[in-house]
């Protein structure tokens, strides 16, 4: 196939099939305890210097415990999958953690307003930008899961985030329309957050998927955060619920309220008044260094962050809000 | 007839683009309340479907974000983003609507950088998301935006989401899917969509209280003009009544207009 055209991005991870089934066959199959502390899990599996993803959609069944502790262990120059990222990023930059991003969407919280910390780091130039879009980066993880080394999509093509992408334009060999390739996406780690999981690592989520079942099988590395643990004759009583089984799973770590303070489907709703903090917090650099002193460096758990924010009276209020209680007559 | 704001009407104009037994891929705000106002009034069978995975809920009230758990609320499926983009790869979904810092003739749309280096932008934006996929792969996409010369600019400081590219035949030769494109531009003082052959961008109707003049001068481009241009039609008490009582009533998004 002749490339027509191609991107000028840069490539952060090896696309390459046989280098990722090498990695896999190393990896363990066995049904073994894998539950550890959310503390001790990032300082295992997040090494300076991986490429890393997270789960969930910027502020929705986000890992954002285990982003705190990433910030707060202090870990360098990551590559980061900038999928959907909102919530998750604004703490990531916090501690500058990543120096590479793929890019889908950045530095904004939708509706919310955008992050002025993440912003000036960005605008920086001290971090390697890559472009490409949310689907663009669900279906480089869909070709690393696959085991292909690419997957062929009709997006993008004449635009400047096909320029800035390293996807490339060949002719299709069957119908000879034009299509772009985007390379395979194996991270090096990846965090997930879900609503239950054994301690074997088999996971149940409810709600919405994004790219998480894509995510968990193209990661070489997998921690999961839960909000509660259950039994493996749970899981076994009802195996259609596991959306990600336990031999793609390196650390479990029960995290109750983990995506905190964003949304967790059925459970408790974002926060949106402390969201907002965050955002007017980042507009004054000393109050920001105060305000993450308190909610991230100054805090040894999660628990202590939302200890912190309101602790189980807000979380009360938020899954009043989450279930629309106010509603019921 | 009561007054509205330039919100109002926008959302009011593009709901009636949204036929029943349509469908339509929407983000937070402003096209979400043309949607559900739409499916309230215009389009009950309206298929709406955000880009997280949410397929046809039923919202309780506007979601905060595309991926929240209000946008699968008594859903018909609580799917994966590339369930949905592969259905809008499939030629299913038949609207979209989005929007950018600045847009040019052709309805190319950048949410990227303000400034000339994508490595040290003057002003980084969040990127495409899913609007490069939506803008690539839905039949038709429109825009709803205040109008001024800063947005409507001649060209674009990166094209983050493609219009019809370069016009004329650029689009159907660049590889995206044939017949796909922008639809129309619904601002606060016209709406507009685009001349057949050279794509750009043609004035058809004006909003009440504005003239083409007015249009043309807060916009950065030469603007067409439709042989007839008519006169918006302002939003009817109908539709005031259910955008400010049940779709938008603490006016998140008609509290901007």
């Amino acid at each position: 196939m002749d490339v027509l055209a191609e991107g000028q991005g840069e490539i952060f991870t090896n696309p390459d099939p046989d280098e990722a089934r090498a990695f896999f066959r190393t990896k363990s199959r066995r049904l073994e305890n894998k539950q550890t502390t959310l503390k001790d899990a990032i300082a295992k599996y997040v090494n300076n210097g991986d490429y890393l993803a997270i789960g969930g959609f910027g502020a929705n069944r986000t890992p954002v415990a285990a982003c705190h502790e990433i910030v707060r262990q202090g870990k360098k120059k990551l590559g980061f999958a900038g999928h959907t990222a909102t919530h998750d990023m604004q703490v990531l930059s916090v501690g500058e953690v990543y120096d590479r991003v793929d890019v889908a969407y950045v530095v904004g919280l939708e509706a919310r307003g955008l992050s002025k910390c993440t912003r000036k780091y960005i605008e920086s130039g001290r971090v390697k930008l890559t472009e490409w879009t949310n689907y663009l980066l669900s279906v480089r993880l869909q070709a690393a899961a696959a085991n292909v080394p690419f997957y062929p999509v009709r997006v993008s093509m004449g635009t400047d985030t096909f320029k800035y992408s390293a996807g490339k334009v060949v002719a299709c060999p069957f119908t000879g329309k034009k299509v772009k390739l985007v390379p395979a996406l194996y991270p090096d780690v990846s965090v997930i957050h879900v609503h239950e999981a054994d301690v074997y690592g088999n996971a149940r989520f409810s709600g919405i998927g994004i790219a998480d079942l894509e995510l968990a099988s193209a990661s070489k590395r997998l921690i999961i955060t839960t909000e509660k643990l259950i039994s493996n004759k749970e899981i076994r009583s009802a195996p259609d619920l596991t959306k990600i089984p336990y031999y793609l799973v390196d650390a479990v770590c029960q995290v109750p309220f983990g995506a905190y303070p964003g949304n967790m489907a059925g459970e408790y709703f974002s926060d949106e008044e402390h969201l907002q903090e965050w955002l007017d917090a980042e507009k004054d650099p000393e109050a920001f260094r105060e305000f993450v002193n308190k909610n991230i460096y100054d805090c040894s758990t999660h628990e202590e962050y939302i200890n912190r924010n309101g602790g189980l009276e807000k979380m009360g209020a938020l899954r009043a809000k989450e279930l629309l209680l106010d509603r019921e007559v | 007839m009561s007054d509205y704001n330039p919100m109002e009407l926008m959302i009011a104009a593009a709901s009636r683009e949204l036929e029943d037994g349509a469908s339509v891929a929407v983000g937070t705000g402003a096209p979400c309340a043309a949607a559900m106002l739409a499916q309230k009034i215009y389009a009950p069978s309206l298929l709406i479907l955000f880009e997280a995975g949410g397929v046809d809920p039923k919202l309780p009230e506007m979601p905060i974000s595309v991926g929240d758990s209000r946008s699968f609320y008594e859903a018909c499926m609580a799917g994966t983003m590339a369930d949905i983009m592969s259905t809008c790869a499939r030629g299913f979904v038949d609207y979209t609507f989005l929007g950018g810092a600045q847009i040019d003739m052709y309805g190319n749309l950048n949410s990227t950088i303000i400034g000339d280096d994508h490595k040290k932008p003057k002003v980084r934006l969040p990127g495409s998301g899913g609007a490069n996929d939506f803008g690539s792969l839905c039949w038709r996409m429109m825009v709803m935006t205040n109008q001024d010369r800063r947005r409507f600019v001649e060209k674009v400081d990166y094209v983050t989401t493609p219009g019809w590219l370069e016009g004329g035949d650029s689009r159907q030769n660049s590889g995206l899917p044939l017949d796909s494109g922008p639809y129309k531009i619904i601002t606060d003082m016209g709406v507009m969509d685009f001349e057949p052959e050279s794509k750009r961008m043609r004035v058809i109707s004006v909003n009440p209280g504005f003239s083409f003049d007015d249009m043309q001068e807060n916009c950065g481009f030469e603007l067409l003009r439709s042989n007839k241009i008519v006169e918006t039609a302002p939003p009817t008490e109908q539709e005031l009544e259910v955008l400010r009582n049940e779709v938008d009533p603490y006016r998140y998004v008609i509290g901007r207009g």
